[in-house]
């Protein structure tokens, strides 16, 4: 009965769960940010002085990343079937 | 150790595709799960120097020699071997299984090889056993595809052949030292050569897409075998041949770079892990480029990682293409539900991958990074972040995301045969045990002197603030619908140029030669046609050549007297 009622809702189902996870994601997001002006980090590289360098670099990256490609499928997606015609 | 019998190093394996081809059921199996056992216990009795040489045609030839960098690898290919026998063991296609231990063979035959003539022959034995490999999946497209692998790689190993026959020319020597890039003169073609070879066996930019349109159509077994070896063999070989070649350093970071796009799009999972195998190579090219004791260490320490974590994923989409029939992003998701064991690997594969502390990824990625800064490649150092933050955005979250999680597809299915199951635990089991502690692990093998500390706050801070902020972009991009959803298609890469551009010119030139021709011959036609009607009229019922009108006898005494009157003339000429 507890297995039928597992596969009927699943942990991500139910929007609450996502909402509290998503939450504790945010807090140690922030905690990231928080503990790089606390501690003494090594810089090897000038950027390095930047605070939070790398959680602004890998956000831009990603963003830059997915916006590129979505707009590289203007020009090379083909339907599934191109090569086999 | 010295009292046993040890054996050439690729030997146990060939046994083992020996065994394969003859014996069946349970003693096929237990043959096959011992033999990688054994190759790796007989490498762990070798010395280090040549175990065996010859001479041929004037040559030193030294077909198994033994030092650091071949014994990683070789230890590397018996690990990977035995997790992907593991994996593959519950099918019954002899096929499969012989190709596969005699693909494994030839890898660990090419590390060991001392010479340019050894190297060349495993060389072109890796491609003509992993082909089978792609064929067993049965269908067309995989047809189609494994012959257009064959092509490329029989292509690399006569470049492989030509460039060292000028190498033995020219330097009177077929060992396998450092090549270089740096010669005069015709060493300078047959450096080139074998260089190039190299590149095409590790999918160099525009020389990629045999791996990613092949690796996908093969059968979910045979991905896991294929994506350890062939490139890794070429990774080795650059190490050994061009340490420290800059150039290396711009083709690696290129190779980090591109394909991270091409998988964001990409539907078919296992094509985004071919594009991500593709990415994770650049990391290992750079380190081999940058060429300093630590840049070379990272480089062979991430080849070593990536066999395994990259296994991982691939076994992990192996499993769920094996259960569901169904790999395409667009056509999976929810299947954490009934897959919950091979969701939570996949996850430590994902998590490894993208280097996460204490996972394998970490310990040696972060060497070629902190390599890159040290000798102030700082463009280098910023594309290889870049392209870091991608491999997240891609094979750490989209793989797991849209196979496990997102929308839920509907498709109920249980968790795949046990042996997955244990071959997909012991890669886990491996990447967290070797980041976690890679002193005692894989920097143990390694085969540079150099001393490198992964873990300091620092590293750990820095990679985790990279990391979370590119999964915090993924989620932000999510909620917006911003993010690019999976549908059915297909992306043009480099290899449009051969099987679309290249098929459609030659199309059209045989149409026009074609057209041309029967043009011509019809134009040939017609003019004799028109030449016989001219010879005869109609109207009157009577030819119009002079000569048709008299009766033959007539005709033939115009020409004996023309005949006598030429003779007359030669006469007195």
């Amino acid at each position: 009965m507890a297995e039928q009622n597992h596969e009927q809702s699943g942990f991500f189902d139910k929007p609450e769960n996502i909402r509290k996870m998503l939450r504790v994601f945010y807090v140690i997001c922030a905690l990231l940010v928080i503990v790089d002006l606390v501690v003494n980090r090594h810089i090897y590289h000038d950027w390095e002085n930047i605070p939070a360098f790398y959680a602004i670099y890998g956000f831009v990256g990603c963003v830059v990343l997915v916006l590129i490609a979505t707009e590289m499928r203007k020009f090379l997606m083909r339907k599934e079937d191109y090569y086999d015609e | 150790m010295n009292n046993l019998i040890l054996l050439p190093p690729f030997l146990p394996l060939l046994f083992g595709a020996l065994a394969a081809l003859f014996l069946r059921g349970w003693l096929r199996n237990t043959v096959m799960l011992i033999v990688p056992i054994i190759g790796a216990l007989n490498i762990y009795g070798l010395d280090t120097g040549v175990f065996w040489s010859l001479e041929f045609m004037g040559y030193t030839l030294e077909p198994v020699k033994v030092d650091k960098l071949s014994l990683m690898f070789g230890y590397l290919f018996h690990i990977a071997s035995f997790i992907a026998i593991v994996y593959a063991i519950h099918i019954k296609d002899t096929l499969q299984h012989v190709a596969a231990l005699a693909y494994a063979a030839s890898a660990v035959g090419a590390v060991f090889a001392g010479d340019l003539l050894t190297l060349f022959v495993f060389w072109e034995l890796l491609a003509l056993t992993s082909v089978f490999l792609i064929w067993a999946r049965r269908t067309d497209k995989a047809y189609a595809s494994g012959l257009r692998y064959l092509i490329i790689q029989v292509l690399s190993g006569v470049m492989l052949l030509a460039g060292l026959l000028i190498y033995a020319q020219v330097n009177n020597s077929l060992l396998f030292t450092e090549i270089g890039l740096e010669h005069q003169g015709i060493a300078q073609i047959g450096a080139w050569l074998i260089f190039l070879a190299f590149g095409i066996k590790c999918a160099f930019p525009f020389f990629h897409n045999w791996l990613t349109d092949a690796y996908p159509e093969a059968t979910p077994t045979g991905t896991i075998f294929l994506a350890s070896f062939t490139t890794k063999v070429a990774v080795y070989a650059f190490a050994r041949g061009y340490p420290g070649t800059e150039l290396l350093v711009w083709i690696g970071v290129t190779m980090a770079c591109f394909p991270i796009f091409f998988a964001v799009i990409e539907n078919d999972l296992r094509r985004v892990l071919a594009y991500s195998l593709i990415n994770q190579i650049g990391f290992m090219i750079v380190g081999i480029g940058i060429g300093t004791a630590v840049a070379l260490n990272g480089a062979v320490a991430h080849a070593f990682n990536d066999v395994i974590f990259k296994g991982l994923l691939m076994m992990t989409m192996g499993a769920v293409l094996h259960m569901t029939g169904k790999i395409n992003g667009s056509e999976l998701g929810g299947l954490y539900k009934s897959m919950p064991k091979t969701t939570i690997l996949c996850i430590v594969g994902a998590a490894s991958i993208s280097a996460f502390p204490l996972f394998s990824g970490f310990v040696s990625k972060s060497m070629i990074m902190s390599a890159a800064v040290a000798e102030g490649y700082d463009v280098v150092w910023l594309l290889l972040l870049f392209a870091a933050a991608g491999v997240f955005h891609h094979a750490g979250i989209k793989i797991p995301y849209f196979a496990f999680f997102a929308h839920d597809s509907g498709i109920r299915t249980t968790e795949p045969p046990r042996n997955m199951l244990i071959a997909m635990t012991l890669a886990a089991v491996a990447c967290v045990v070797i980041g976690s502690f890679p002193a005692q692990t894989v920097y143990a093998l390694l085969p540079w002197e150099a001393s490198y500390q992964p873990y300091d706050l620092t590293h750990v801070l820095t990679q985790l603030q990279l990391l979370f902020f590119s999964a915090l972009a993924f989620v932000w991009l999510n909620q917006r619908n911003m993010y690019p959803p999976e549908l059915p298609s297909t992306n043009l890469d480099a290899d449009w140029f051969y099987r679309k551009l290249a098929p459609n010119v030659i199309k059209r030139v045989a149409s026009a030669v074609n057209h041309s021709y029967q043009r011509a011959e019809l134009a040939v036609v017609m003019s004799i046609k028109h030449i016989i009607q001219r010879s005869y009229d109609a109207d009157k019922d009577e030819p119009r050549g002079y000569f048709a009108r008299f009766w033959l006898t007539d005709t033939m005494v115009v020409w004996v007297a023309i005949l006598l009157v030429a003779y007359l003339l030669l006469y007195y000429i």
